[in-house]
């Protein structure tokens, strides 16, 4: 500011100098500035909070379960007796059930995004968008009694003999769930593509088709695999719709037609029960949540910088 | 791929088979919105149907029952009205003084990097995760129970980036000269912040806290987590009493339920009689939530029409 103030006579110095000078103005500057820096410092401690906590726990859990045979036993029975903890019996429930969204998701946040930001006219643009977006702010639980009570009765009539909870159900729900989140990331990302890339491939003759295919898809591709990605990272860390219409039983299995729980849906199982606070149950979650934070970050982290590349590319 | 057409028939068969291509992606695209849009509308009206019955005055008045023709959501909407009185408290003030700071005071050091690349990651990290953090820190560490307070924080702490975000992007919408103008005059910088950033930039905060509290509204995974009972048959203790000095904060240490765990307690019973109170819960939450939803949509659309710098 100081650059760009009006010069005063000389040796009388200009008013924002001598109120610069005043020593209760500044204090009250300072003590402001301070506090709002603490509000922002909150998100730092919220997420050294999350780290702590959760290795803290996996720490006594991992000194009673080698770390070799959480990543490759294959039973999950923290619960029983004769206890195996297998985290693979988790994940594979997790990876089947992100799969069918991702079946789901992709094809149809695609074909959205690439109709909307090449084919629809504004006015149908302005009015499809926020539907969307109210789509995605459905809460999941009622998603989750959407999959379990509506899907799924639909799906044992095509499909004989399919579980009342299975992946498929919860899988499909889930997709839906976040098409409004791929749309709309991968529609930011073509519409980032300059005009002149468009009016170019018009100009040899091309369709509207062709053009969104092979001119405005490839070079928005950074961005629309980032919300491919991030959607990946939000099917991994979905927990109600899996904990409805899923089942809570561990299982073994990458076949959506049966059921079984995610990493998610054990933590809300024994978040249910009443364990004890210390007791090897009760870590088990924080070791599942270590997992699962660790997962969707490295998730976050790839979607994040891949945006980040195609907003510079231009 | 190689086009060799000798004929202009020929050429005009190529170019009438891509335009048709056009034509029947336009009709894919509609499709594709229309699943979309046609789940949604599945989603509400089964909802309706099967809650239908339930929605009456007395399912608002009443707690929750072994007897699902008496159950009611009583307990559940004074437990969300409750938390989400504490998760605005504490998040919005804190959300937008986090946003002031870091658009108009952080300078730009390692710091303030860090703090920013916080914010992005927070907002990617799944919600059961904050009910981790929630269970692991409110109520052992800090031994608040499993109470009201921690769900308001735990909630808090979810929408923070949510807040953060609409704030920064208000306050960037707000161009130099009127910071300029301000200093002119001789107000300190946070005089100009208190006067014109924070006003200006009012209705953009406004979207993102009431986009926040509705995901807040609907939020299931981390209130379980922090073992939040689901039978709760009595409401917590006034917040006004008789006696003086007339406000009592015990409320916030008392036991509770929210809507979305009432409705997951309904819809996880295998008797079909709770899965109506289930559906007459979701449908109160859907309503609740869209309606915020798009009061947020339609003051980002007045905003965007409104306001020309």
């Amino acid at each position: 500011m100081a650059a760009n103030a009006i010069p005063g006579v000389p040796g009388r110095p200009v008013v924002s100098e001598r109120l610069a000078r005043k020593f209760s103005r500044n204090t009250k500057e300072r003590a402001i500035e301070a506090l709002l820096f603490l509000a922002a410092s909150v998100s730092v401690l919220t997420t050294a909070g999350i780290v702590y906590i959760l290795v803290k726990e996996s720490a006594v859990f991992f000194g009673q379960v080698s770390p070799w045979s959480f990543l490759t036993d294959t039973q999950w029975t923290p619960l029983f007796d004769d206890a195996h903890f297998g985290i693979g019996v988790l994940l594979s429930g997790t990876i089947t059930s992100s799969a069918v969204a991702l079946l789901v998701a992709i094809p149809l946040g695609t074909t959205i995004a690439i109709y909307l930001s090449e084919f629809a006219r504004p006015r149908s643009r302005e009015i499809a968008k926020p539907i969307l977006e109210l789509l995605s702010g459905v809460p999941t639980i009622v998603y989750g009694y959407f999959a379990l009570l509506f899907v799924t009765p639909i799906l044992q009539k095509l499909i004989p003999g399919l579980p009342g909870f299975n992946l498929l159900s919860a899988g499909i729900v889930m997709g839906i769930m976040i098409v409004p989140l791929v749309a709309s990331i991968s529609e930011d990302a073509m519409r980032a593509v300059p005009m002149a890339l468009r009016e170019g491939s018009f100009a040899m003759g091309a369709t509207r088709l062709q053009t969104a295919l092979n001119v405005v898809f490839p070079a928005a591709l950074s961005g629309i695999a980032a919300a491919y990605i991030l959607g990946i990272s939000r099917a991994v860390g979905e927990t109600m719709i899996l904990a409805v219409a899923a089942g809570m039983q561990p299982n073994l299995t990458f076949n959506p037609l049966e059921p079984a729980a995610t990493i998610t849906a054990y933590i809300v199982q024994v978040a249910l029960g009443d364990l004890p606070h210390g007791s090897i149950g009760y870590q088990t979650i924080f070791a599942a949540g270590l997992t699962l934070l660790l997962l969707t970050l490295a998730f976050n982290l790839i979607g994040l910088w891949l945006r980040k590349r195609f907003r510079q590319a231009y | 791929m190689t086009y060799v057409a000798q004929t202009p028939e020929q050429i005009r068969g190529l170019i009438a088979k891509a335009k048709r291509r056009d034509v029947a992606f336009v009709a894919l695209g509609v499709v594709a919105l229309g699943i979309g849009f046609a789940t949604f509308v599945a989603l509400f009206v089964d909802m309706l149907i099967d809650g239908w019955a339930r929605l009456s005055p007395e399912f608002f008045a009443q707690f929750p029952s072994r007897r699902a023709g008496q159950a009611g959501i009583l307990s559940a909407w004074v437990g969300t009205t409750l938390v989400m009185i504490v998760t605005a408290a504490v998040a919005v003030p804190l959300g937008v003084a986090a946003g002031i700071y870091l658009e108009e005071y952080a300078p730009k050091h390692w710091v303030t990097d860090l703090i920013e690349i916080n914010i992005t990651n927070l907002a990617g990290v799944p919600s059961i995760v904050y009910g981790l953090l929630a269970l692991g820190l409110f109520v052992y560490a800090f031994g608040l129970g499993q109470s009201i307070r921690t769900a308001g924080l735990t909630l808090a702490l979810l929408i923070l980036p949510v807040v953060i975000v609409a704030t920064r992007e208000a306050i960037r919408a707000i161009p130099g000269v009127i910071r300029e103008g301000a200093y002119a005059v001789g107000a300190t910088k946070w005089q100009t912040v208190r006067d014109h950033i924070v006003p200006y930039s009012m209705p953009g905060i406004l979207t993102g806290v009431i986009i926040g509290m509705s995901r807040a509204i609907g939020e299931t995974a981390p209130i379980i987590t922090i073992g939040a009972l689901t039978f709760i048959a009595f409401l917590p203790p006034a917040p006004v009493t008789g006696d003086f000095p007339f406000l009592s904060f015990e409320w916030l240490k008392a036991p509770f339920t929210v809507m979305p765990i009432q409705m997951f307690n309904w819809t996880s019973r295998p008797d079909e009689a709770f899965h109506a109170n289930a559906a007459a819960a979701g449908t109160i939450l859907v309503f609740m939530t869209l309606t915020m939803n798009a009061l947020a949509i339609w003051l980002r659309y007045r905003l965007r029409k409104h306001i020309k710098w």
